[in-house]
């Protein structure tokens, strides 16, 4: 890839106490593309993005934003550069309405009053650019939602604040087939508004649906970054169950198992 | 662009008011999917009402219904108080005698010490706020359940309240600015027109500025129709209960006795007051969300104890409150003032008002409804003679009936999909 990539991470390792979580691990996101996660559980999926969300500090390692070294400390510097991570577990309020929640923590004030009506409109707007047609009012607690609905509000919840990074995890975990058809239609919609986007996924037939690019983790290591186009699917089920598939992956090592 | 999306933006644009059947149809399919709010106990209220009317017919006099408000106000303002605590699933059993601390503090000030009124109310408030602060940086930042502190604090207290009182004795409170908040403070039959024509013109006057300014906006916004028949309602039941008030309660010649009560109007403000807070601020705003996802908030960003510390100092405050209008009422505290029963109405009027047990759900003017519907209980039953062990046992009863429809309907309501 000739563009710099929005986001780089290199020679990130990551460990708790004598465990090692992450070795020497290179990731790219570029902007307006998808770029999918895999890997096995345990393979250090969740510890990267938290690493890369702020949460967890990193041993060792370079951040790069647009090219640039930036140092991230917590999770306040990683949504200052607009990086919004979307959890698996949604992160919303049952008893709060669509436009509460979006709003929740950062909620437009005239005064000591809460603007509801500034926070609706731009809710709506929000919604409409991302082109969601399956909410009927923006009024309606977030209770009365179904899955794939809560999953739509929590992502524009992250889109709302001009975030450039939004990364996904496992947003298709709990839901049926046509709510994870209009998430992933989503997804993709978000990469071509020129967010760079990371989707976390188990499931193969949504990585390639919507994919650009490639990640696969193996046990703490970047097994391989490649193209969506560029592979196959047993290719990257190879790369999660050995680390390694053909002329792809890591060297050496892994292949064992 | 979303077609759908737009289109109901234009609609609702357009036609903001989809009428008075489309906003029944949509009140009755939220009723039936479980949620209820205020309905139980209006409907509870008004049962009572005609059920005790048709059995003593002195219960609907004048002097029985200012009887019944300088009767309820205590526990009323208590049971706001506690709505705050209530909506974060928290619960403050030490509000009763909290309110009994606070009222001792303000007879040992007023009477012991010969300060002016306002210093007594000040030291009884700020007393109040300080219990808050310690139960809500125990519950908070050292992680004990908000059940136990409280517990803990109920019994202790109790003791304090005795301590103050110098082992039971009763402290006279005759301050005539404190008398006048709940024992003879009443505003003249001009007055309260003036008041009550203020109150509805008011509540008029917003509900329709806040249509106008979301019609403008091309949101959504309640029918005009559903907005008259509201604040009508509001005028009617208001207007007549002023009515009432105004007419000659006193069964002696020598002494006049009529008006609305004074401590009407600091319930009235207390609710305005406390339903601004809950419904138009952040912190508010932050109060329901901490009590419907307390994980969802931190990721927000929202200081979780920080709220857990406020909903306690902001219920021990109105506890003090209370403290001072049960010590006005009764022109005296005694060891027993915010003691026996008054922590369980207080936490009765709250639920029987539909504020769950189970957080996130609840407004402060449920909680002077169902503070109104435990007044009723004692004032009606008083009335009919029955002892204080039927009392206490129907009470009992109700707040079980109460806290039952909380749990059916949060099961309904899951079943809907609607929490």
């Amino acid at each position: 890839m000739a563009e710099t990539p929005l986001l780089e991470i290199r020679g990130l390792s990551k460990s708790f106490g004598p465990v090692q979580v992450l070795r020497d691990v290179d990731f790219q996101v570029y902007a307006g593309q998808v770029t999918a996660l895999v890997g096995d559980n345990g393979a250090g999926k969740s510890t990267l993005v938290k690493c890369v969300g702020g949460i967890y500090s990193i041993d060792a390692g370079e951040y790069l934003y647009e090219g640039r070294p930036v140092s991230v400390h917590g999770p306040r510097d990683a949504a200052a550069l607009g990086v919004e991570i979307v959890y698996q577990d949604l992160a919303l309020c049952d008893n709060l309405d669509i436009v509460q929640n979006m709003f929740l923590g950062r909620e437009i004030r005239r005064g000591l009053v809460l603007d509801d009506i500034t926070m609706e409109q731009r809710a709506a707007e929000t919604l409409a650019s991302l082109s969601v047609r399956t909410v009927a009012s923006v009024r309606q607690p977030v209770s009365s939602l179904s899955g794939g609905q809560r999953q739509t509000v929590a992502i524009a919840k992250a889109v709302l604040w001009n975030n450039r990074i939004v990364i996904l995890d496992e947003p298709n975990a709990a839901l049926g087939v046509a709510q994870t058809a209009q998430v992933l239609e989503l997804v993709r919609r978000l990469a071509d508004n020129g967010l760079a986007v990371v989707l976390i996924s188990h499931n193969m037939n949504d990585v390639f649906a919507v994919a650009d690019r490639i990640a696969a983790l193996y046990l703490g290591q970047m097994a391989a970054q490649v193209r969506a186009t560029d592979v196959t699917h047993s290719q990257v089920v190879e790369l999660i169950t050995t680390g390694r598939s053909g002329e792809l992956g890591l060297r050496g090592q892994g292949a064992t198992v | 662009m979303s077609v759908s999306m737009l289109d109901a933006q234009e609609r609702s644009g357009e036609h903001p008011s989809s009428g008075l059947g489309a906003y029944t149809r949509d009140y009755l399919a939220r009723v039936r999917g479980g949620n209820m709010g205020a309905l139980p106990a209006v409907l509870g209220l008004l049962t009572l009402v005609v059920a005790f009317s048709v059995a003593r017919p002195e219960f609907v006099t004048a002097g029985n219904l200012a009887n019944l408000l300088h009767q309820g106000a205590a526990v009323t303002v208590i049971a706001m108080g506690l709505v705050f605590v209530l909506l974060l699933g928290e619960i403050d059993l030490s509000a009763g005698f909290a309110s009994g601390v606070c009222a001792s503090v303000l007879a040992v000030l007023l009477t012991n010490f010969g300060l002016p009124w306002y210093v007594a109310v000040l030291g009884a408030i700020a007393t109040g706020a300080a219990i808050g602060l310690v139960i809500g940086l125990l519950v908070a930042k050292l992680g004990i359940p908000s059940f136990v502190v409280t517990l803990a604090a109920f019994l202790a207290f109790q003791g304090a309240v005795l301590l103050l009182m110098k082992g039971g004795t009763i402290v006279a409170v005759d301050d005539p600015t404190i008398k006048k908040i709940n024992f003879d403070g009443r505003f003249t039959p001009l007055q309260g027109w003036v008041l009550y024509g203020v109150t509805i013109a008011g509540t008029l006057a917003l509900h329709l500025w806040r249509r106008y300014s979301r019609v403008r906006h091309g949101l959504a916004a309640d029918p005009r129709s559903v907005i008259a028949l509201r604040v009508m309602t509001v005028a009617v039941l208001l207007g007549a209960a002023v009515w009432t008030l105004n007419l000659e309660r006193s069964k002696n010649d020598a002494i006049s006795q009529r008006g609305v009560p004074m401590v009407v109007a600091i319930l009235g403000l207390l609710l305005w007051l406390c339903t601004f807070v809950l419904n138009r601020t952040a912190f508010g705003r932050h109060v329901y969300a901490v009590g419907g996802n307390r994980e969802a908030s931190r990721r927000a960003g929202i200081h979780v104890d920080a709220i857990r510390i406020a909903v306690f100092v902001i219920c021990s405050t109105m506890a003090a409150v209370g403290g001072i209008v049960a010590a006005s009422r009764d022109a005296s505290v005694n060891p027993n003032t915010g003691g026996s029963n008054v922590l369980l109405y207080a936490v009765g009027a709250a639920v029987i008002g539909g504020t769950s047990l189970f957080g996130g759900k609840g407004r402060v003017l449920n909680a002077v409804l169902g503070g109104a519907v435990v007044a009723v209980i004692e004032n009606g039953m008083g009335l009919m003679e029955f002892s204080p062990g039927t009392k206490y046992v129907v009470t009992g009863v109700v707040l079980l009936l109460a806290a039952g429809i909380d749990a059916v309907t949060r099961r309904r309501a899951a079943a809907a999909g609607l929490r």
